[in-house]
């Protein structure tokens, strides 16, 4: 039976098996490429995501979980690049090779959507799951404190 | 890759006579000057590599392939300098192979900037001289009355003329044999903050990787290859080839490789497969890596690199003898993008597309296997998420070619992570043994070093600091084969010879009762005086670096800080680095590290403190904690779980400093490396008096 989903606000049916990964779902059958593939586990969050809201690592979620969730990927969380996360990034400069930053900005556009200002220890605890093999991570932290300043009090 | 909207309108504005002005930065020396440069007019140059367009707008075409070192943005930014034309105006679009207009098409021991330099400025000076020429002879005024500044020429009547108006005319003049270049006083870009040219792209998730290409007809793949040094005897694929999705299960060079409609089809298949391996010889274990150290040591085989005095009588005089080994696993590289590649082979041509830092001896090893001539194989490249020196090896465009041959498909290969962890090729394991010789006065007259290396080639870099400044030298190395597969790792060799190295000058300094920086300036010193043999590295760099760390650092002047020193020359850079201990908890903690790096000119600021930072993060990281395991042929672990990273939670503060002397600009992606775990564990030795002999630490 399909598993049907909302992805970036748009209605999905999924007629594949349901224990199929998220991450899988969205590249191979839904063709969102920009959520990324690093390790499979839940190590790394690379493949970070949003469901209802929440970031979750969509490599180990199957899609049989997703039945009419709200689902938000790198692609949907504002197409035009204008979410006060992508503009932190892009004005800090973090990106190296860039392949991890879907992932580490949808877990930081989470943790803003939570705690707009957090401290600068919760922003280092809430970035810590998601590893930058470039080390990227000081400029992480930056952007994630720019992010936040450019979110209204 | 599909052709986006602002490709289709370049191309059209091509083909209907806008003009493509077309430089062959990358021509042989022999060529250089005149010729350096070819003006190409006319439809369908896109591999020309700068074009301005009657609006003005400058597309410069990067060479080089991205993997994360910034070089994308690093080119165009010296181009657009001597071109004089506003940033804002360039874009940037990453060329394909093409061996006819590049020369050293690749990513690898940070030699970009340094082999393109005087190319990329003469590519942008040449044409701001003929866009002068043009505005001279269309206001019949002099060339040297001419000025320009951020895309315009001004005469010096108050006219004006925007490049892009001049863009015909100029491409008609003859190239200019002589150009001048700028000042450096005057550069508007270079040594500025540039960001990531990608950065948009990267942020709103547009496909950019290897990983992502998709391509039509295009099947998916994955390989499931022998333990090292096994062979396949026998599979078993009939369950795997009934499981939904899957097409078909081949096998080559003791390989299988699963072929399906989807990754996860292929990945619940994997389970079902099942294969049998044999061996010749014993497969190798750890032990066996330790016998081959062991045996290495106290072989009378060493190849000796380098023969300074005579150590062996000197040593035996010394009124002190300190000697140390120190040790180091083989590791992953790891990048976050694990290895994958696309091939489409046909009967007389190939299009292979994915992350290497070798596009053209990957082109050259595909024509071999295949016996296809390389002027029928297309190579496009991908922006890669990472390589740290995995993506020089080949292997895995091979794989996706030969597979591509056999099932006559175009074919997508990836490689999980736990296939990427355990396939190679890794840093190589290697062992030290450092002995250094004091006079009664603490003074160093014998030093040697014998490196025993498994599948590591040369493992010393014999002709390097402190080489040079002793009179009696011995250095010696062995490499011993492996059936593990290995290759360079972010700064071959010297990622943990540098290591080694400047944790045992810290124990030389301290058996001498010297302080460490003033022991490395006094050698130095003799260096500059008294010379001994060759050396590859300047003593007023090194001595320059040495003292700027010092002071940016407070060496030594802030109490209850525990500080350890390094430095190291590598990839012609030179770093000094400064790192703070604290112990909290009865447990030493890194909460500083202070880099000052000699890279001559710095061309983007923003990118090369990146480059500083995350080279320390990535030293840092590997010397605490990456470690690989053999068992029979098979590397564990194979997964981030057991194989540590370094976390954002586990960074020092990181204070990178540039002495940015305005030298011609040499390698910057790796050589903050090599010294940080060496200023790291020397400072941990500072505050625990424990000093570390093996890479990880922990």
């Amino acid at each position: 039976m399909a598993i049907n989903c909302t992805v970036n606000k748009k209605k999905v049916s999924l007629d594949i098996d349901p224990n199929t990964p998220l991450l899988w779902a969205l590249r191979d059958h839904l063709s969102l490429l920009g959520t990324k593939y690093g390790c499979g586990i839940a190590q790394c969050g690379a493949c970070t995501v949003w469901v209802n809201g929440e970031p979750t690592r969509s490599c180990v979620l199957p899609i049989s979980a997703v039945s009419n969730a709200q689902i938000t990927t790198i692609e949907g969380l504002d197409p035009a690049g204008k979410h006060p996360v992508q503009v932190a990034w892009d004005e800090l400069d973090v990106p190296q090779c860039g392949y991890c930053q879907a992932g580490q900005i949808m877990t930081a556009a989470g943790l803003l959507k939570k705690n707009p200002h957090p401290t600068e220890q919760e922003i280092v605890d809430g970035m810590s799951g998601n590893i930058c093999r470039c080390g990227t991570y000081h400029r992480i932290q930056e952007a994630v404190k720019l992010a936040s300043k450019k979110i209204k009090k | 890759m599909k052709t986006s909207r602002r490709d289709f309108i370049q191309k059209t504005a091509l083909f209907t006579g806008v003009f493509t002005l077309g430089f062959d930065w990358f021509s042989a020396e022999a060529s250089a000057e005149t010729s350096a440069m070819e003006v190409v007019t006319g439809a369908g140059r896109f591999n020309a590599f700068l074009s301005i367009d009657s609006l003005g707008k400058v597309t410069l075409f990067s060479p080089n392939p991205e993997i994360g070192q910034g070089i994308k943005t690093a080119f165009p930014v010296v181009v657009a300098e001597e071109l004089d034309v506003d940033w804002a105006q360039v874009q940037v679009e990453q060329a394909n192979l093409d061996t006819k207009q590049f020369e050293r098409q690749l990513t690898g021991g940070s030699g970009a900037l340094k082999h393109s330099w005087e190319r990329l400025r003469k590519a942008g000076a040449t044409v701001r001289k003929m866009m002068m020429q043009a505005a001279a002879d269309q206001w019949k005024v002099n060339v040297a009355q001419c000025k320009t500044s951020k895309g315009f020429v001004f005469g010096p009547a108050g006219q004006k003329a925007s490049y892009g108006s001049l863009a015909e005319a100029a491409s008609k003049l003859p190239v200019p044999s002589e150009v001048k270049f700028k000042d450096r006083k005057d550069y508007k870009i270079i040594g500025t903050r540039v960001k990531g040219v990608d950065n948009k792209n990267v942020v709103t998730g547009k496909p950019l990787f290897g990983i992502d290409i998709r391509k039509p007809g295009m099947v998916f793949a994955q390989i499931v290859r022998p333990p090292f040094g096994a062979t396949l005897k026998s599979f078993s694929a009939e369950d795997v080839k009934k499981m939904p999705g899957i097409l078909e299960v081949v096998s080559f060079k003791n390989k299988v490789a699963i072929v399906g409609e989807s990754t996860y089809a292929i990945l619940q298949a994997r389970a079902s497969l099942t294969c049998d391996y044999g061996s010749d010889v014993p497969l190798e274990s750890n032990d066996t890596h330790q016998n081959w150290f062991d045996e290495g040591m106290k072989s009378d085989k060493a190849q000796v690199m380098r023969k300074d005095g005579d150590f062996a009588a000197a040593i035996a005089s010394a009124a002190k003898v300190i000697e140390a080994t120190y040790e180091c696993p083989f590791i992953s590289h790891s990048p976050m993008e694990p290895m994958n590649f696309f091939a489409d082979v046909k009967a007389d041509s190939v299009l292979l597309a994915g992350p290497t830092q070798v596009p053209q001896p990957a082109q050259k090893a595909v024509s071999d296997l295949l016996k296809i001539p390389v002027d029928k194989i297309q190579v496009e490249l991908s922006k890669m998420g990472g390589g740290f020196g995995r993506r020089l090896s080949n292997d895995f465009v091979l794989e996706a070619a030969e597979l591509s041959s056999m099932i006559k498909k175009p074919v997508f290969v990836m490689w999980t992570r736990e296939d990427d962890m355990s396939g190679g090729t890794y840093r190589p394991a290697v062992r030290y043994r450092f002995k250094a010789g004091l006079d009664k006065n603490g003074e160093i007259i014998a030093f040697s070093l014998r490196g025993v290396g498994l599948n590591a080639g040369n493992s010393t870099r014999q002709d390097n600091f402190p080489v040079g400044a002793i009179e009696n030298v011995l250095i010696e190395s062995i490499d011993q084969k492996s059936a593990v597969t290995t290759g360079p790792w972010r700064a071959p060799i010297t990622n943990f010879l540098g290591y080694a190295e400047q944790a045992f000058l810290d124990e030389v300094a301290e058996a001498a009762g010297k302080d460490p920086i003033q022991m490395r300036l006094a050698l130095l010193e003799k260096v500059k005086t008294k010379p001994v043999g060759k050396i590859t590295y300047e003593p007023a760099r090194f001595e320059e670096v040495i003292k700027k760390v010092a002071e940016k650092a407070q060496w030594k002047k802030k109490p209850g800080v525990h500080q350890g020193f390094s430095v190291y020359y590598s990839h012609l850079s030179y770093v000094a680095q400064i790192a703070e201990v604290k112990v909290e908890k009865g447990k030493p903690k890194v909460t500083k590290v202070t880099a000052v790096t000699d890279c001559g000119e710095v061309v983007n600021l923003s990118g090369a403190e990146n480059q500083v930072k995350g080279a320390i993060i990535d030293g840092m990281g590997h010397a605490l904690f990456a470690k690989l395991n053999f068992q029979k042929g098979v590397a564990s672990p194979s997964n981030f779980n057991a194989y540590r990273m370094i976390r954002g939670n586990e960074i020092p503060v990181i204070d990178a400093h540039f002495v940015n002397n305005g030298i011609a600009p040499t390698g910057l992606g790796e050589p903050a490396l090599p010294p940080t775990g060496g200023s790291i564990a020397n400072a941990i030795y500072a505050a625990t008096k424990k000093r570390y002999y093996k890479q990880p630490f922990n």
